[in-house]
């Protein structure tokens, strides 16, 4: 039995963690705290954390004014409120000003499931990546997650990160410590085709890969948590050694991880570009596993679009 | 200084201030004169009498701090700055010109004694209860004050604030209200009423306190008053008037977002003489 973590759960109790060492941390919920998981910390820290009811614009505004008078506010809601319902806070008011706020969005992409296509956020990349002074994760799993929350609190601009409802494998140790902000991670080398993958997608390109063995393909596979910055460096090894990509990502095929892995590579290294994501639609209700495989985020999609790719090199 | 003293004395900066906004904003060519001229003689007070501030040391720790909410009051925020000494006069020539740190909008990382960028309207009170709730949590006796327009009452955030910031008791947080009674296009009443003001702000569960935002003698009592309120934000209801001290732009909504001409300054100026 695979171990199962959510990455919200690691927010959570990393949250609690640094929050100990470090006191100027404060956290605001717009009355989802238990689904985000900031309970813990309000519980740990009633007084550095402030409950701000259902209305997320003055809660990114309050957060404003606490990371200018000196706080480390870490903001949190669904993905598709922190972002959407509070974008022009967002620009405006935090970005614009380049305040260091954390907004830490749960339940993002179709696997919230049976909630359906209201809560189902597939645009919160897209959108954020877009603002200037925005750096954007999208933590793998669990332990990943941890590394992302203390680097994110340690940020000196705003922060959007990115994180789901259901229980994911756990796909790195708890001591690990390989995440960077602007760094991807390679999981496995291949000079057929590479797999880019960030969130619950890494599981699937891993998995993918072992598929593509089977057929004689050698498939690299990167974790490029950190979207914005992207790991370009990496990036451009992967265009000289792979030639073709396929990215995998549980959010629109507009504005996200395929997007910016291809604005990257038309500019500095032209390749065949496969991706995996949302295909310009929104979602349903149903179960996490039913949804990823009606949207098509499953190995043997990610199997499909780099046989299809290669043959485009 | 006696009151009489310290009244003629703020006067006597507002009016200096006034000069400075027709000023600078004849030199750019665009920008806000109605609102800047409505809401200086609150900006001065502040500046000159309330706040705890150094223009030595803008970023002190422990200072009060000023969120301008209606932001496109920018010239009279800048007016009054460089009047107290956070930057040279000569530098508001530039507002608005290409490389200036005098933005359209305020911008804290390019302005001395700018607390945080503001523009979009509705966003200032959020931001205010923020810096409330840091002041509070510094323990340090901090104040925070804010501007917030009468026509910006219509945008639904300011009103998600209002309630955070008496849920949260923000006794440290003391709001302007610049009641000008205009917007763009025409009288807010018209446009789409945010009245009765007073009402709503006391259902929200704030402390309202109702002046002519134009005596200085009443916003000297009014920050006073504040100053014991306990347990509930403070609201200063100002009556004011749109373009106040330039005869051709009083009450005028037109004069909101349009800067005077070479010979409308100099009628400007005269009148302020």
């Amino acid at each position: 039995m695979v171990e199962k973590q959510a990455t919200r759960d690691a927010y959570g109790k990393t949250l609690v963690e640094i929050g100990r060492e470090n006191t100027n941390i404060v956290v605001l919920d717009a009355d989802l705290s238990k689904s985000t998981k900031t309970a813990g910390f309000a519980k740990a820290y009633p007084e550095r954390f402030f409950n701000c009811g259902i209305a997320e614009q003055n809660m990114l505004g309050v957060a404003a004014g606490l990371a200018a008078a000196g706080k480390k506010p870490f903001v949190s809601s669904f993905a598709v409120f922190a972002t959407g319902r509070a974008f022009e806070q967002i620009r405006n008011g935090i970005c614009y000003a380049n305040l260091p706020v954390v907004i830490a969005a749960t339940h993002a992409g179709i696997s919230v499931g049976e909630d359906g296509g209201t809560h189902q956020s597939i645009e919160d990349m897209a959108i954020m990546r877009s603002l200037p002074n925005m750096t954007v994760i999208c933590p793998a799993d669990g332990p990943e997650t941890a590394q992302a929350v203390r680097a994110a609190a340690q940020a000196k601009g705003p922060v959007y990160l990115r994180m789901g409802r259901s229980g994911l494998p756990v796909l790195y140790e708890e001591q690990d410590r390989h995440f960077q902000i602007g760094k991807g991670h390679l999981l496995k080398e291949g000079a057929d085709v590479a797999l880019i993958a960030c969130g619950l997608m890494v599981e699937k390109a891993l998995a993918a890969a072992a598929l593509l063995a089977e057929k004689g393909i050698q498939a690299a596979v990167c974790n490029m948590a950190s979207i914005k910055p992207l790991d370009e460096e990496l990036l451009g090894q992967l265009a000289e050694y792979c030639g073709a990509f396929v990215t995998c990502e549980e959010h629109s095929v507009i504005g996200g991880l395929g997007s910016a892995v291809s604005e990257y590579l038309s500019k500095n290294n032209p390749c065949p570009v496969a991706m995996v994501g949302v295909q310009d639609q929104f979602g349903q209700s149903g179960s996490p596993a039913d949804l990823m495989e009606y949207y098509g985020l499953t190995a043997e999609k990610i199997v499909g679009a780099a046989q299809a790719v290669m043959r485009k090199k | 200084m006696q009151r009489e003293e310290k009244i003629s004395y703020l006067e006597k900066q507002a009016k200096e201030c006034r000069r400075s906004i027709i000023e600078m904003l004849t030199e750019s060519k665009s920008g806000h004169p109605g609102g800047s001229l409505s809401s200086v003689d609150m900006l001065t007070a502040l500046y000159f009498a309330e706040m705890n501030i150094d223009p030595q040391n803008p970023q002190k720790e422990d200072r009060d701090r000023f969120v301008l909410s209606k932001g496109h009051a920018a010239p009279a925020l800048y007016a009054v700055l460089a009047q107290k000494g956070f930057f040279p006069k000569e530098q508001c020539h530039t507002l608005r010109k290409m490389g200036s740190p005098l933005q359209g909008h305020p911008d804290m990382h390019k302005v001395p004694g700018v607390d945080i960028s503001t523009g979009s309207l509705g966003q200032g009170l959020s931001a205010a209860c923020g810096m409330a709730l840091a002041a509070r949590l510094a323990q340090n006796g901090a104040r925070v004050y804010a501007v917030l327009g009468d026509g910006e009452s219509q945008e639904g955030q300011v009103w998600e604030a209002a309630m955070f910031a008496a849920h949260y008791q923000l006794d440290n947080l003391v709001v302007f209200l610049d009641h000008n009674h205009l917007q763009i296009d025409g009288n807010i009443s018209d446009v789409l009423s945010p009245e009765p003001l007073d009402a709503k702000w006391n259902a929200f569960g704030w402390y309202v306190l109702p002046i002519n935002g134009h005596d200085m003698g009443q916003i000297l009592d009014a920050f006073e008053k504040a100053r014991t309120i306990k347990g509930q934000p403070v609201m200063i209801l100002a009556e004011t008037v749109k373009g106040k001290g330039v005869s051709f732009m009083e009450n005028q909504a037109s004069w909101h977002g349009v800067a005077p001409k070479v010979e409308e300054r100099d009628q400007a100026l005269q009148e302020l003489a």
